[in-house]
């Protein structure tokens, strides 16, 4: 019997099964879909984390206050207040290879326009801080230094807030109040998007530092200091510069640890290039184990086929099948419906794939090697779990086999 | 020259605890083409097993089988199976037809094993025609479970007459029909016999032995009994003559 012979014996044998030959491929088909999705939502999450980092600014570096030590334990970091609005100012004035700073305050709290409000974030931050972040302007201006020095009730707004309160109209010149307190508006962010951590970056008001410290916030300390260093050459000395120039102003001996942690721009993309890549990883597993079970239920139903169809068999010995006509059949059979699993489920990748890209706004691409790949392995899926059954028909006895009830 | 010659032939099966059962303790017989000839005997007798023996299903375990002038005894699972594929048509009692599969698909069944390499418009053809010689050209799209018994007996004679076997091994093919159905495939039988086809029909019934012309009579494995049918019955007749008796008995 040739190839197309037999293929067209497969055919019929899973069509007389219509039924429950989808419910067979299901498992594969549920498999190779979570396959293509995760790794499609992997794929996406890496691009993305590219973009964010790019999106971070240019040559930044962050530091943040250090962990508090209790006898020993870590209480964790950001645990103590370390850094200082003066920290923030020297660093910007005594390294020359940093171009500017800024020391970050945040709050998060109601904002109101007229009857309208919005639960936003507060960011105090210095004049030069989207000038860090390489962030444009879409109207209006940003607040001065000199805003900054007189703690002016001065407010840049993001897309979000124009959204929100203004519905899209311009807002600058207008006064939203923070807990009874009148901030007038006198510039508008450009859209930035998602941040590495997944939230908008455009549900912000950015002050002056001093008016977050005095108005709003109620803490002296800063959370974060951005810092910009002039190239990417200057990264590692700028690095080194503001540990040495840290440690001398918080006058920490040589024995004592660090009280704050300096994490440059490439080191936040590797660790969420790290952290993406492991739930990858980990998500790419599950997807694998369930499109292993799926080979499994395919050989189950393999076998009980080869029971029921045991007559089936003994007919087509009887009419002039050989071993390994049924053996060819039945390893067919079990390959055929893992390859209509595989894509269907690619088919059903793709769908959810598109669908969580839609909803939740994450990149999702799907790439041509994971669909291949997802491919290949549900027809091995199919042949390493197809075999057994089918040597098993293939070895029936064909008396037995026509005599079969 | 005989279509079919065994000599000595024996089946001996094992069973578990060294047990061992004679089935066929030396048989010869000679079939030649155009003979229709009925194997009979009480269950047990060793009739089926020399069925199958015939049929290529079973190897024997002793003696000599010739197909053809090929000897079985010596081959090989493959070239048994293009053997059964070319040379023999199956008939049983149970019809054996493959479910939810039209009756042109159950014919076209071992042209598909053929080994010539047919293609599929030819296989339908041959199908076709197969299904035409036994009468249900125009079933040819039902499915076994929307035919009647004596059909699906029909569909399984066109699916054992389509690759032109040089024999027809039935086995009990009366076995599950009523007396009007089996006086159908009765006549179809002798019809197809009328044309030249050897055909070996296992049976219990001396009356289904009666439309054959030999008849073979088995006990233990033994061939006891080998004789020519006198008085032959003709199906088609008193087919044809019961439907006027019954046609009579209205009118009357």
């Amino acid at each position: 019997m040739n190839f197309l012979m037999l293929l067209l014996v497969c055919f019929r044998a899973l069509r007389r099964n219509a039924m429950r030959s989808l419910l067979t491929a299901l498992g594969v088909v549920i498999g190779v879909a979570a396959v293509i999705t995760t790794l499609g939502i992997g794929h996406g999450a890496r691009s993305q984390i590219e973009e964010q980092v790019n999106r971070l600014g240019q040559n930044v570096i962050l530091v943040f206050p250090g962990s508090q030590s209790l006898g020993g334990v870590s209480a964790g970091g950001g645990t103590v207040n370390t850094l200082t609005v003066e920290d923030a100012l020297a660093i910007r004035d005594e390294i020359p290879e940093i171009t500017a700073a800024s020391p970050e305050v945040r709050s998060q709290r109601q904002v109101a326009y007229g009857n309208r409000n919005w639960f936003t974030r507060i960011y105090g931050q210095s004049a030069d801080y989207l000038h860090i972040r390489q962030w444009p302007m879409e109207a209006g201006r940003m607040f001065s230094e000199e805003d900054v020095a007189r703690a002016t009730k001065v407010a840049v707004v993001g897309q979000t807030l124009v959204e929100e309160l203004f519905e899209g109209a311009n807002p600058v010149g207008e006064t939203i109040r923070v807990q009874g307190m009148p901030l007038e508006i006198i510039g508008v962010l450009d859209r930035k998007g998602m941040s590495l951590m997944g939230s908008v970056q455009d549900d912000i008001v950015l002050i002056p530092y001093s008016t977050a410290f005095r108005y709003v916030s109620g803490r002296t300390h800063a959370m974060v200091i951005n810092i910009q260093v002039l190239s990417d050459e200057y990264m590692d000395i700028a690095r080194a510069k503001i540990s040495d120039l840290l440690r001398e102003r918080h006058r920490l001996r040589p024995e004592q640890p660090d009280d704050f942690t300096i994490q440059t721009q490439e080191e936040v993309a590797r660790t969420a290039t790290e952290t993406s890549r492991t739930m990858t990883i980990l998500l790419g597993s599950i997807a694998g184990i369930s499109l292993f079970v799926g080979g499994i239920g395919i050989m189950n139903i393999m076998l009980v086929s080869v029971t029921e169809r045991t007559r089936e068999i003994g007919i087509r010995v009887a009419v002039g099948a050989r071993t390994r006509d049924i053996l060819g059949q039945f390893l067919l059979e079990a390959l055929l419906l893992s390859c209509l699993g595989g894509l269907l489920g690619i088919l059903l990748g793709f769908g959810v794939s598109t669908l969580i890209a839609h909803h939740a706004g994450w990149a999702v691409s799907v790439s041509v090697g994971a669909v291949f790949s997802s491919f290949v392995f549900s027809a091995a899926v199919g042949i390493f779990f197809g075999y057994y059954p089918a040597r098993k028909a293939a070895r029936l006895n064909p008396i037995e086999a026509l005599r079969y009830e | 020259m005989p279509v079919i010659e065994i000599e000595n032939l024996r089946k001996t099966y094992s069973m578990d605890g060294g047990l061992s059962v004679e089935a066929l303790c030396g048989v010869s017989l000679c079939f030649e083409s155009g003979e229709f000839a009925a194997i009979m005997g009480a269950s047990g007798s060793g009739k089926s097993t020399l069925l199958n023996i015939l049929g290529c299903l079973d190897p024997p375990t002793a003696g000599r089988y010739l197909l053809n002038d090929d000897n079985v005894a010596a081959l090989e699972g493959e070239r048994l199976a293009a053997l059964r594929n070319e040379n023999i048509g199956f008939v049983f009692q149970s019809f054996n037809l493959l479910s939810r599969t039209s009756a042109l698909e159950n014919t076209e069944l071992p042209l598909m094993y053929n080994h010539s390499g047919l293609g599929m418009t030819e296989i339908r053809r041959r199908a076709l025609a197969a299904l035409d010689r036994v009468g249900l050209a125009e079933r040819a799209d039902h499915h076994p479970n929307q035919l009647s018994g004596g059909q699906q007996q029909r569909v399984a004679l066109a699916r054992a007459l389509v690759n032109e076997p040089s024999v027809l091994l039935a086995d009990e093919p009366t076995g599950n029909l009523d007396s009007r159905t089996t006086l159908d495939i009765m006549a179809l039988l002798q019809q197809l016999n009328d044309q030249g086809m050897l055909i070996v029909m296992v049976t219990h019934e001396q009356e289904i032995g009666a439309y054959t012309r030999r008849i073979l009579e088995m006990r233990d494995g033994l061939i006891i009994r080998d004789s020519p049918v006198e008085n032959r019955r003709h199906a088609r007749a008193e087919a044809s003559g019961e439907s006027t008796t019954r046609l009579n008995a209205t009118e009357s």
